[in-house]
């Protein structure tokens, strides 16, 4: 792994660190199934009803972190729910339109993005071994194995970062 | 958390619903760390408002392809399905509620459209239940000795179509002792949705061992309970001397002392263009006291102001005489649903309750300014012209 990355960085490649076996986290799997996506990370609670714009995926929260970003197809790393239950259905909903996140990493989960992430068939992995919203930086390709046992793969940095 | 065989079964059903339904019970077990699943004598669904579900409720309902195992009832609608245009709901609220009635109706869910189901099936005491209404949980739990956690609408069909819920929270004798010790004084100023108010506000989360400066009915017990479930989040109080397990636990060392009449009750005023009872819906006892209350006052001619009373279907059918009597004065009463989840309150500007939960909720779902106050105080001003 290390030799490989070495590699690159020696053949003059852009600072890309591909973890070619990938840093494999352990957690707890609330919702299974199994995903790839790019990683949005946000420090902050968050609210299905009402943080976001359930036609587009885009945060419109005043007081996000990632406010103004899209959710729609990534994995979503945030600590963990707030607010009304009926986010449960919007989730749901945003799933139907297509612009729900493909899979969401909370530190601790809750009932609300856990009820709604089933209804929407998206898995969801919490209490990781490690936290995610250090491990895990906006941009990084992951893919979350959620079966009995949950598993989380960061497999590549995002261009012109490098690895903490 | 332990599954059977059987339970494991149903995890993997090919009816979707099913497995879904198991899912979520499961992953809730998780969360909460329980050890196992239980056995739910009945099931209470909240998020019955259209207002309150939209669409996206409204599609997942009617995609639901099983039935309820145990009873299950559901809360108030977003209007009273008979006397819906009275209330000033337009048709096409109108058949998206209908949808979502008929929707519970096909699960099997009783259509008790209450927030009080423990008028029309009083639970007993030590019954594991799934409900979900904030103030029938309170009620449940404290006044009843049922035991339920606070549920989402969706958690509750879950529990209602497999008929369990994962043992954990208030479902465990021990997580039920109380946790502060609140003396109150000032009987002569006691109000019940004041003072759950104040403690919900003070002591989110907690559950109270509470000292009254007075005996106190069930109704005025309930009042109490709703506003700290909608203020404070509170599930579960203990009224010492009153409630049937506030004997069962160690008094907490954790000690807080009110005197009512230190506090100053008075709020912003403006003049109520609608006056509101009924949340939680009222029971009979309460339809009968509003009744003799009002009658002190008809000597001085008809209501000068709008009063909607709230209660379920069920007591509005049992007490058709007072029903009629407070008609007969300008009252008027309706079913099914409430001034909290009904749009119809948004359009008026200040609306006068008495209870702590509309007081909570009104201003933000309905964007109205709210005044309180007692029920004698609620009927004066409607026969009042300020």
């Amino acid at each position: 792994m290390l030799f490989l990355a070495a590699l690159r960085t020696a053949s003059g490649g852009p600072l890309v660190t591909i973890e070619v076996n990938g840093v494999r986290i352990r957690g707890r799997t609330i919702s299974r199934g199994e995903t790839e996506g790019e990683a949005i990370v946000s420090k902050r609670n968050f609210s299905f009803l009402g943080d976001v714009d359930p036609e587009t995926g885009i945060v419109v929260a005043e007081d996000s972190d990632i406010r103004g970003e899209s959710i729609a197809g990534k994995i979503f790393v945030f600590p963990s729910g707030r607010g009304s239950t009926v986010g449960s259905y919007v989730i749901l909903r945003m799933a139907k339109k297509g612009v729900a996140p493909a899979g969401i990493i909370n530190v601790e989960s809750e009932p609300i993005i856990a009820v709604g992430a089933i209804l929407a068939g998206i898995p969801v992995i919490d209490k990781l071994e490690k936290n995610p919203l250090e491990m895990i930086r906006t941009g990084d390709i992951i893919c979350i194995k959620a079966e009995k046992e949950g598993l989380v793969k960061v497999k590549r940095r995002r261009s012109g970062e490098s690895k903490r | 958390m332990h599954l059977t065989r059987e339970e494991e079964e149903l995890l993997s059903s090919d009816n979707e619903t099913i497995a879904k339904c198991m899912e979520i019970l499961v992953a809730i077990g998780e969360i909460y760390d329980a050890d196992r699943l239980i056995p739910v004598k009945s099931a209470q669904i909240s998020g019955v408002s259209y207002d309150n579900i939209g669409d996206a409720g409204l599609e997942w309902l009617e995609c639901l392809n099983a039935r309820v195992k145990v009873p299950a009832y559901v809360n108030p609608a977003g209007m009273d399905v008979e006397r819906w245009k009275e209330m000033g709901i337009d048709i096409e609220f109108y058949s998206k509620q209908m949808r979502v009635l008929k929707a519970l109706q096909r699960i099997g869910a009783e259509l008790s459209l209450t927030c009080t189901p423990y008028y029309l099936h009083t639970p007993s005491f030590g019954d594991h239940l799934a409900w979900a209404e904030s103030s029938a949980v309170c009620y449940a739990n404290s006044v009843v000795g049922a035991r339920t956690n606070r549920e989402s609408g969706i958690t509750a069909i879950a529990s209602a179509i497999i008929g369990k819920t994962p043992h954990y929270g208030l479902h465990v004798k021990e997580n039920r002792a109380p946790t502060i010790y609140v003396r109150v004084r000032g009987a002569e100023v006691f109000n019940p949705s004041f003072l759950g108010y104040l403690l919900g506000d003070k002591i989110p989360g907690e559950i109270p061992l509470i000292s009254l400066p007075r005996t106190v009915t069930e109704d005025e017990l309930k009042q109490m309970g709703a506003a700290m479930a909608a203020k404070g989040n509170t599930a579960l109080f203990h009224v010492e001397g009153v409630t049937p397990e506030s004997g069962d636990f160690e008094r907490p060392r954790e000690r807080m002392e009110i005197d009512l009449a230190e506090i100053d009750f008075s709020s912003d005023d403006c003049t109520p263009d609608l006056i509101a009872l009924g949340c939680p819906h009222l029971s009979p006892e309460e339809l009968r006291k509003i009744f003799e209350i009002a009658s002190e006052f008809t000597s001085l001619g008809g209501v000068k102001k709008e009063i909607w009373l709230f209660t379920s279907r069920k007591v509005y059918g049992e007490n058709d005489e007072l029903i009629k009597k407070l008609e007969s004065i300008g009252f008027k009463v309706f079913c099914d649903t409430c001034m909290v989840v009904s749009p119809s309150t948004s359009r008026y500007e200040c609306v006068m309750v008495n209870s702590g939960k509309a007081l909570t909720y009104l201003p933000k779902l309905r964007g109205v300014n709210v005044i309180f106050g007692s029920i004698k105080d609620c009927i004066r001003r409607a026969f009042s012209d300020d």
